[in-house]
């Protein structure tokens, strides 16, 4: 772990000792990350710790700041103009909100699964050997290799095994979806992040994502936006609730649903509004 | 009910202006029409029916298009990618560069004329002539290089409009995924952005091309010649052009009845250049798209 926060970190419940947040290695750590739009806060001294190869969920009403948080782990924020954040973010040991970090590189560590598929308009092949020419991987042996371990893993391969060099747009939604999750795992991230990935999604479509960031979870570090409360209790090992830009409360899924210390996150969890 | 009898009734007016013109064209042309006329040079008179052709013309033409497209395509679409993908929209120095493209847009081709005489030819030409140290003029007289450039400098707001379109067209979450994927922003642009954009950014340059094509204005003082006995074949050659002979056939003719054949039948050469340049331009944006969407 780093040099200890400057304030507690939200920690788990004690009788949870063997996979308690705060005894895991922490994959990002956060510490008074604030993010402004222009003047407008729209995440307030945010801490967390996000432990190794696990699913951590970030649930809260739509403009809690849920995916503008998510999109600090790799930086996507800075596409944003007038965007200002302060605050610390740790990954891999290194405070990747410096002005010196290596935004690209980041990236490739930090992978990221969209709202809305996106595969490009081009072959699942094409698509899937993208990222890895951008590390340099031009044997087409070796890329034959990793596009099929990564759409094995993304649960994919049987479907396209025969149609590698068919347009991805001729995909259901959700095999583009599991192409997208194939396409990020391809260049070996550490870390996964996913926006609301089973949204735009029908009921079995976001069955099989769930049980594929179920599967995932053995080797990355998985965090998810999810609007469904539901999907979180199902997938999720911790559970961020955030509301107006704040970490309201950041514990262990089942005692998030179960027993949540504060009456804001009970609020919003038996649907009493959001 | 209205609408409908509005609607046909202005296809109507159209259809009928169309052939007119269509038909005016063809009677009047096609009798001096012949594969002798489009395939030799005039070595006499080129008002008299059995001497005239226009294959120079037809050369010329050609040639100040292609040259014009090769300078305009580049630079208008590395222009539109900056607007598009790399300025601050906000910034006062975008603005400049946006109300300077519309206002380029706006300037009647005559001026264009003129600017080029005066940029191209007198400051440019006879700049880089002197600093060369040639004798005889060189590069600052008219020429098909400058009568192209000031083609180019006309046609550049339709190409950076047309691209900027195309661009703003193509979703941000192909950005983003290319992004996330830890592309830089040149590559993204290179290998997502770009191929995608491509159909826009040919529809550009095909209207380029036709506004081009029979734009006589620009290349007035920049390069069009009255008379050349040879085809162009170097840059600085001067050329003779369809349009500036339909000009020249028109008004210059010692017998006009006896020319009439001929300016009919260089209109109509013009015509069809012009509709098969712009042909040639949507049949590779056509193939272009098919083997777009075939992927590869």
């Amino acid at each position: 772990m780093d040099a200890p926060p400057a304030r507690p970190l939200p920690t788990a419940g004690v009788e949870e000792t063997e996979a308690s947040p705060s005894l895991v290695t922490p994959a990002i750590q956060t510490e008074d990350l604030c993010l402004f739009y222009g003047e407008t806060p729209a995440l307030r001294n945010v801490s967390l710790s996000i432990p190794e190869r696990q699913v951590t969920a970030l649930i809260g009403p739509s403009g809690c700041g849920k995916s503008t948080l998510l999109r600090c782990f790799n930086r996507m924020n800075d596409l944003i103009p007038a965007v200002r954040v302060t605050g610390r973010c740790r990954i891999g040991g290194q405070d990747i909100l410096d002005d010196g970090v290596d935004v690209i590189e980041l990236r490739k560590r930090v992978g990221m699964v969209f709202q809305r598929s996106n595969p490009f308009p081009m072959s699942i092949r094409a698509n899937m050997v993208y990222g890895l020419r951008l590390q340099g991987i031009r044997n087409r042996s070796e890329q034959d290799q990793i596009v099929e371990e990564s759409l094995r893993a993304a649960a994919l391969w049987d479907e396209v095994k025969d149609r590698l060099e068919r347009n991805a747009l001729e995909l259901s939604g959700g095999q583009q979806q599991r192409l997208c999750i194939a396409r990020a795992i391809a260049i070996r991230p550490r870390i996964l992040l996913m926006d609301e990935p089973a949204s735009a999604l029908d009921p079995i479509a976001t069955m099989r994502i769930e049980e594929l960031i179920l599967d995932l979870r053995r080797d990355y570090t998985i965090v998810i936006v999810t609007h469904n409360m539901q999907q979180a209790t199902r997938i999720s090992d911790q559970t961020a609730f955030l509301y107006l830009g704040e970490v309201v409360e950041f514990d262990r899924t089942a005692r998030i649903f179960t027993h949540p210390r504060e009456q804001r996150t009970e609020d919003y969890v038996t649907g009493r509004f959001g | 009910m209205l609408g409908i009898v509005l609607t046909g009734l202005a296809t109507l007016v159209l259809l009928t202006l169309l052939g007119a013109l269509l038909t005016s064209v063809l009677s009047g042309g096609i009798p001096a029409f012949s594969w002798r006329f489009v395939s030799t040079i005039p070595r006499k008179d080129f008002f008299d029916v059995e001497s005239a052709a226009i294959l120079p013309m037809i050369v010329g033409t050609t040639l100040r298009v292609l040259i014009m497209t090769v300078f305009v395509m580049p630079f208008g679409v590395v222009t539109a990618v900056y607007l598009s993908e790399y300025a601050d929209p906000a910034s006062p120095f975008t603005r400049w560069i946006r109300s300077a493209i519309s206002n380029i847009a706006g300037v009647p081709s005559i001026v264009f004329g003129l600017f080029g005489l005066g940029f191209f030819v007198n400051f440019l030409g006879r700049g880089l002539d002197a600093v060369s140290g040639v004798g005889t003029p060189e590069l600052g007289r008219p020429s098909l290089l400058w009568a192209s450039l000031t083609l180019a400098v006309m046609t550049l707001p339709v190409v950076i409009v047309a691209t900027e379109e195309s661009l703003r067209s193509i979703p941000p979450g192909l950005r983003e995924a290319s992004l996330a994927l830890g592309s830089t922003k040149l590559q993204t642009v290179w290998r997502i952005v770009l191929p995608q954009a491509l159909p826009g950014i040919l529809t550009g340059g095909i209207l380029a091309v036709g506004r081009a094509a029979g734009e006589v204005a620009p290349i007035l003082f920049t390069g069009a010649a009255y008379y050349t006995a040879e085809l162009p074949g170097r840059l600085t050659d001067q050329f003779m052009d369809l349009g500036y002979h339909v000009y020249v056939l028109a008004t210059q003719s010692p017998n006009v009845d006896q020319t009439a054949p001929i300016l009919y039948a260089t209109v109509l050469a013009l015509l069809f250049l012009t509709l098969s340049l712009n042909a040639g331009a949507i049949l590779l944006r056509s193939r272009l798209r098919r083997n777009q969407r075939d992927a590869a």
